[in-house]
């Protein structure tokens, strides 16, 4: 126990230490801010084209549209400085039928984007814990 | 049997590199030394290899427990369907290394994720899961007090991740709850000539993922002490973990196992080879 409270104790300080004051567009700019992404929308765009679990989905979607909106979604996501002025998450997948591996697939897409965009673990991270609650207005509308 | 399983691993992870599943890396956990998917001793609520929804998945495992008086052996296969049923079957040799002659149990696993969804749900993942065992060679259990040479564990276990829960990190913790009657997990038979009620126990895992395919971890296990001729410790361990991909994943620890069978303090390494693929 002592060595626990020990070790509990040493990780509150040093996260304590670690928080310094983060500016609010911290994500934005990890992200590479406004370029960063639309480089990061072009990559996941192209790596849903060559998948065929999910690209079925976008067989009906203006994808011009579609980029425009998830550049401005991941923008408003991570901080910067823009609105994102598409539907719900809910509205836009409702009726799509889109499953658990769907979102896996798209997940595990992204992760490969950021990394060839040598996006840090620590940003990934971050970007991945604003997506992932979008699961349950996504997955089996 | 070791021999043939650790074959069969290497083979597989060979096979069609093609065939993997659409889970996430590193979500399939390991597979625990009782053939479900886990930590290593901790059968936690993820769901065995790579199989997301509607996919199947295959994994082979080997690995072995190498303490001051005794190693454990063990192997097994495990097959999953719909990241939601899992079934498991495991064979463990317990070499008594000092005292000469070994033990042997084989263990088949059923596992079925209740709710959740361990990355995208607030609330944690949560199985229910059934291990039925058999021992193969009863002699010495029953000579130290042992009741019975098969018993069943039930469980219900709940894993979660918390993404950039720590220095960006994301972390998973895990609980479980077993009812068993199992000395040192069935090794040593089950139930006693005095005792066979259930007991409940708490399993614990906490593990650090450092980036998608390093992660650190540890694990209580908390143990009945039911035997008159020797006292039965908890177990701990500290491990690190290396997912070289959706195929192969290899784990490393230490474990302390308290007393084993009047031997004290048993403390030594934990090897792991987990092979999956996903169809």
């Amino acid at each position: 126990m002592g060595v626990l409270s020990r070790g509990l104790f040493l990780l509150v300080v040093l996260t304590g230490c670690s928080s310094a004051p983060e500016p609010k567009d911290w994500l934005y700019q990890q992200l590479g801010a406004e370029k960063g992404l639309a480089q990061l929308a072009d990559g996941l765009l192209r790596e849903i084209e060559q998948d065929p679990q999910i690209v079925s989905h976008f067989a009906d979607t203006d994808i011009p549209r579609f980029r425009k909106l998830l550049i401005e979604q991941l923008c408003e996501l991570s901080g910067g400085p823009c609105k994102y002025s598409g539907a719900t998450m809910q509205e836009s997948h409702t009726g799509f039928q889109i499953t658990q591996a769907d979102f896996d697939n798209l997940v595990a897409h992204l992760m490969k984007v950021m990394d060839a965009q040598q996006v840090s673990v620590a940003a990934q991270n971050r970007l991945l814990a604003k997506l992932a609650p979008m699961y349950q207005d996504v997955v089996y509308r | 049997m070791q021999r043939l399983s650790l074959t069969l691993v290497l083979l597989l992870s060979c096979l069609n590199a093609n065939a993997t599943g659409s889970k996430i890396l590193a979500t399939g956990g390991a597979s625990s030394i009782e053939g479900a998917a886990g930590g290593g001793i901790v059968p936690w609520a993820v769901i065995n290899g790579y199989g997301s929804s509607d996919q199947w998945s295959v994994t082979g495992y080997a690995s072995q427990v190498g303490v001051d008086d005794f190693t454990l052996n063990s192997s097994g296969i495990g097959l999953s369907y719909d990241n939601r049923y899992e079934v498991s079957f495991a064979r463990q040799t317990l070499q008594l290394d000092t005292m000469g002659g070994e033990l042997k149990q084989q263990i088949i696993g059923l596992k079925y994720k209740v709710a959740g969804e361990l990355l995208y749900s607030r609330m944690p993942q949560i199985s229910v899961g059934l291990q039925l065992k058999k021992h193969l060679d009863f002699t010495i259990p029953a000579a130290v007090g042992a009741r019975d040479d098969h018993g069943t564990d039930l469980y219900v276990a709940a894993s979660k991740v918390w993404l950039d829960a720590i220095w960006g990190r994301n972390l998973l913790l895990n609980a479980t709850l077993r009812a068993t009657k199992g000395q040192q997990t069935g090794l040593l038979g089950f139930g006693t000539v005095d005792n066979n009620h259930y007991q409940w126990l708490g399993e614990f895992s906490a593990v650090l993922l450092l980036n998608p395919q390093w992660a650190i971890g540890a694990e209580f296990k908390q143990k009945p002490n039911q035997l008159a001729f020797a006292r039965e410790d908890h177990w701990r361990d500290l491990f690190v973990a290396w997912f070289a991909n959706k195929h192969l994943s290899l784990v490393a620890g230490h474990v302390d196992l308290g007393s084993i069978a009047t031997f004290p303090r048993q403390t030594g390494y934990y090897l792991a080879l987990e092979s999956t693929w996903a169809f």
